[in-house]
């Protein structure tokens, strides 16, 4: 199981994968809000999304599990 | 006015409240949970929770700041710039309870928010604009249509945006057709609306804005330029007055379309026309903003004057304290803006300040939000702090700034000083010589 955790504080913005989705390294995954900007958060893996652990909305700290892969 | 309540946080909400004690005004601070330990809560006379830390749940309240108007009887309103500060329901609520909003009317910030309808307003005013479509767009065929007959790269705007925030450049076809959802999509998510509109993309060009006042009596003056064509991503990083290198008989012109503008909408209190400014001096209207500007400490600085304190002079219903030809522009000031964030990546770098301290014997203003030990969040913009640099030539402040970032400490946080540094070092920079594409098209070497 690998895990696609936060780079820093903020609010979810988007979420641009489901579970079941292939991701490559390099994708984008999410999108945070952190101080009034964009902050994508990027899969460093390949695998497939096995459960998206946060809502568009939900505020997220430093190292938090945003999903995981497979 | 005897108590005024700041309808706003950080630097700008200790910035008002200093006015006040000066005018032995009373002041009202209301603060998110995580502010409780912020500069501007202590120094005002009164402070009261409104809400959690996201904006939603606290500083865009307005029912909960009202509540604490009502109970704390407060006379006016102050609502500093972003959050409630251009919501005309709100302005309209405050003056429904009674009490004076600290702005212009509810109907001119309607008329002046959506960006539509004032270029509309402008034209009629015979105010130039920049060339672009008279109506929102609906469909990507009629962007299209539309980018074609001004000829591209053209940009594709939010109807309602504001702060830079829901505007692209597209340079082809291509480019319109990959942001057209997607800038509707913001415009929807950020504005509450997702109408849309094209206008001309001008290269190279400045962003020159004047500071105009009005009061309820019919008077209208300008207060000068300030040249805001340092930007990053659409967000002002450096702002200067008087602009230099503009043809003084083009100032002269933009200051007296600034009042077309204005008087065009009989406009009361504080506001700013921002203009466009292409390669051979012409100007277009671009939009205006119904506040104070973060970087109205320029203008204070080059004409000796207290804006806030207008500001309340005026809601109160007094007549500006000085006609046009009384208002003497001195020197020179520029404004940095230091962010919390990184100046290489330039990602958000909230955190504790372990340390902020500088050479006070310079004579820089600072208009600061955070101080030694206060914790910047995630949850707000990352402007920790302005720094206001003023002397008798541009020559003067830049020697003057760049001893002031030399020596300027901030420990926990990373911050842009680096980058003004850098800047700072720029021989374009250093001239005057620059655009709204400084900061984009060329590397500043941060170290």
């Amino acid at each position: 199981m690998k895990e696609i955790t936060s780079s820093m504080a903020g609010t979810v913005l988007n979420v641009l994968v489901s579970n079941g989705d292939e991701v490559v390294a390099g994708q984008e995954v999410m999108m945070l809000e952190s101080m009034k900007m964009e902050i994508p958060i990027e899969s460093q893996v390949v695998g497939k999304v096995v459960e998206v652990k946060v809502n568009i909305g939900d505020f997220v700290n430093e190292g938090d599990v945003l999903l995981t892969l497979e | 006015m005897k108590k005024i309540l700041v309808a706003n946080r950080g630097e700008i909400a200790l910035r008002i409240i200093r006015t006040c004690n000066e005018m032995g005004i009373e002041t009202v601070a209301v603060y998110s949970d995580v502010d409780k330990e912020m500069p501007f809560v202590k120094e005002a006379t009164y402070a009261f929770r409104i809400g959690e830390a996201p904006v939603s749940q606290s500083y865009l309240r307005a029912d909960a700041i009202l509540e604490v108007a009502q109970n704390q009887n407060v006379d006016g309103i102050h609502p500093g710039y972003g959050f409630l500060s251009e919501n005309a329901h709100f302005a309209k609520a405050v003056n429904d309870k009674g009490i004076i909003f600290i702005g212009p009317d509810p109907d001119t910030i309607d008329l002046m928010g959506d960006k539509i309808v004032s270029r509309k307003t402008m034209i009629e005013a015979d105010v130039p604009v920049v060339p672009g479509s008279a109506e929102g767009t609906s469909t990507l065929e009629e962007a299209i249509r539309l980018a074609e007959s001004m000829g591209y790269p053209v940009m594709l705007k939010a109807s309602s945006g504001g702060g830079g925030i829901g505007m692209v450049r597209c340079e082809n076809e291509q480019a319109l057709t990959k942001s057209f959802g997607s800038t509707r999509a913001r415009a929807k998510a950020y504005f509450g609306s997702e109408e849309v509109f094209v206008e001309k993309y001008i290269q190279n060009a400045r962003h020159v804005e004047v500071q105009v006042f009005g009061d309820h009596h019919g008077n209208l003056v300008h207060l000068f330029e300030r040249d805001c064509s340092i930007q990053r991503r659409h967000q002002k990083v450096i702002e200067e007055s008087p602009s230099p290198n503009l043809s003084e008989h083009v100032k002269q012109r933009m200051y007296e379309t600034a009042l077309k503008a204005a008087s065009a909408v009989h406009y009361k209190n504080a506001g700013t026309i921002e203009f466009i400014v292409d390669e051979e001096e012409n100007f277009y209207f671009l939009e205006m903003n119904t506040r104070l500007q973060v970087e109205h400490p320029v203008t204070e600085q080059i004409t000796g004057l207290d804006l806030v304190k207008w500001q309340i002079l005026i809601a109160r219903g007094e007549k500006l304290p000085q006609e046009q030809f009384e208002i003497q522009q001195s020197g020179h000031a520029i404004e940095f803006r230091l962010y919390a964030e990184d100046p290489k990546n330039f990602l958000p770098s909230p955190g504790e300040i372990e340390l902020f301290q500088w050479d006070q014997s310079l004579g820089v203003r600072v208009d600061l939000g955070y101080e030694s030990h206060s914790t910047v969040t995630p949850f707000y913009d990352p402007m920790i702090a302005k720094c206001i640099i003023h002397g008798s030539t541009r020559e003067e402040v830049l020697n003057k700034a760049d001893s002031f970032f030399r020596d300027l400490t901030i420990k926990g946080i990373k911050t842009n000083a680096p980058l003004f540094r850098g800047i700072l070092k720029d021989l374009d920079f250093q001239k005057g010589n620059y655009s709204t594409s400084f900061l984009t098209e060329r590397e500043i070497i941060v170290n």
